[in-house]
């Protein structure tokens, strides 16, 4: 096995250690721990009142654009890591190229600006 | 001597298992002790005491805390979508375990290199598993099925997102002068002068980031108590919620392995770079280095809870999306202009 699918392979396994630490306290504590519940107790948490109504609020739909910009300029970076890390066998014209990709960006970013989605009303 | 760098060249397998194991004991307990050191220091800076009872300067607190988290009923509330609330916590804390795979936090021990999986795409890896530990808190806020755990964990998805962008833009100056996307090499680059002094910029907006990537104040709205009681975790209790600390600190941790990583120099001694001649003793002095500045970035977590109000969600978006994003390209702008203009022809 190369040393790249070695180090691939030792990441699957700290992923089974990790999870290992996640879920074995757990495991301990369900053997360890007590069990009472009550209806009282197991009511939704609501600063000691009564819970009124359920969960499913409506909640600003700003949150959700930005994550809709997020996704758009996340792709931008994953673009620009590759380029950075070349940069210095690329010269000039890898360099302009990027400006220009850049500026359409920032064209984005202005127009999402002006139209007052980065806005927290 | 000899012998058993021999020994450790035919057993690879069972040197990186045991090196994937000291890893995950190391941070368990620096989380466990910086628990107890937030609780302290916080203590200090309130001028009150704090936790001083258990074992000598209450250095067996985390212990019986511990004991205590095991203890502790579970409470499963009636309401929850059980799966999902089960699994949140584990969701959580896996990734701020995996980031650290390709951390090197020591050059050599007797020929083994001290990092996991040294993957020519390093940053690549962090970048796609930190943004995994966004998923742990939605879910536990999505899955309690009440309202402040659900208000919690959409806040958080937002302040989430929007700093991995800031973050991803701060540390791209530092790959163009690095000239590779591998965490080794980055540390190497540095023997002769830090990347906090050629990126300061970068740095700052790495820190701020990282920051509100840890739910920590200044950036802690997600369980902003006054406001959410306990935001995302509000339902959790006994070892869920331990997991979810548990996580969070772990977050901290990756997170100053990271800026120690990219911007201070990783193991190497400050400003001397450090040539090996006792492969042994300077490995483990290495190690001892990287630890130093870790935890000397985890003080700065700590001062900066207990010093700083928290910010507004409005103010908070604001300076992610208005100050720190564009002061992000400008700098990648800036960083290529110069780069561009010192190139030989």
């Amino acid at each position: 096995m190369g040393p790249y699918a070695t180090s691939y392979v030792l990441i699957g396994a700290l992923m089974l250690f990790g999870a290992m630490v996640g879920v074995a306290p757990l495991v301990i504590s369900a053997w360890l721990r007590p069990r009472k519940p009550s209806p009282l107790k197991n009511q939704t948490f609501e600063c000691g009142l009564e819970s009124k109504g359920d969960s499913w609020v409506q909640f600003k739909v700003q949150y959700y654009i930005y994550a809709l910009v997020f996704v758009i300029f996340d792709l931008e970076t994953i673009f620009l890591l590759p380029w950075a890390a070349t940069f210095h066998q690329l010269g000039l014209f890898a360099f302009l190229e990027m400006i220009v990709f850049l500026v359409v960006l920032v064209g984005g970013l202005v127009w999402a600006w002006r139209k007052g989605v980065l806005e927290w009303k | 001597m000899n012998d058993l760098i021999h020994l450790i060249a035919i057993t690879p397998w069972a040197i990186a298992l045991v090196k994937i194991g000291v890893v995950l004991v190391i941070m368990l307990g620096l989380v466990a002790y910086t628990v107890l050191a937030e609780r302290r220091i916080a203590a200090l800076i309130q001028d009150r005491r704090g936790p001083n009872r258990v074992g000598p300067f209450g250095l067996l607190q985390p212990v019986a805390d511990g004991v205590k988290f095991l203890f502790k009923e579970n409470v499963m509330p009636a309401h929850v979508n059980k799966i999902y609330y089960v699994l949140a916590p584990t969701i959580t804390l896996i990734p701020a375990l995996l980031t650290f795979a390709v951390i090197p936090f020591g050059s050599t021990l007797g020929g083994v290199p001290m990092v996991i999986a040294d993957l020519n795409v390093g940053v690549l890896w962090i970048f796609s598993i930190a943004s995994l530990g966004v998923y742990g808190i939605v879910l536990a806020g999505w899955s309690s099925n009440s309202k402040y755990p659900f208000l919690g964990g959409i806040r958080s998805s937002a302040q989430m997102i929007s700093y991995e962008l800031s973050m991803g833009m701060s540390v791209i100056g530092v790959f163009m002068l690095v000239g590779s996307l591998n965490m080794t090499r980055v540390v190497g680059y540095q023997h002769d002068c830090w990347l906090v002094f050629k990126q300061p910029v970068g740095f700052l907006i790495f820190l701020v980031a990282a920051f509100a990537e840890t739910n920590r104040l200044p950036f802690d709205l997600p369980e902003s108590e006054q406001e959410l009681v306990g935001g995302y975790h509000t339902e959790y209790g006994s070892m869920k919620f331990a997991l979810f600390f548990l996580a969070e600190y772990a977050n901290m941790i990756t997170a100053s392995a990271l800026m120690v990583t990219l911007f201070f120099g990783g193991w190497q001694f400050p400003f001397i770079g450090f040539a090996p001649n006792h492969p042994m003793w300077n490995g483990v002095l290495h190690i001892g280095i990287f630890f130093a500045k870790l935890l000397c970035l985890m003080l700065v977590f700590i001062w900066v809870r207990w010093m700083f109000p928290r910010f507004r969600y409005d103010q908070l978006m604001n300076l992610g999306w208005k100050v720190f994003f564009p002061l992000g390209l400008a700098n990648i702008l800036l960083t290529a202009l110069i780069l561009t203009m010192q190139a030989p022809r």
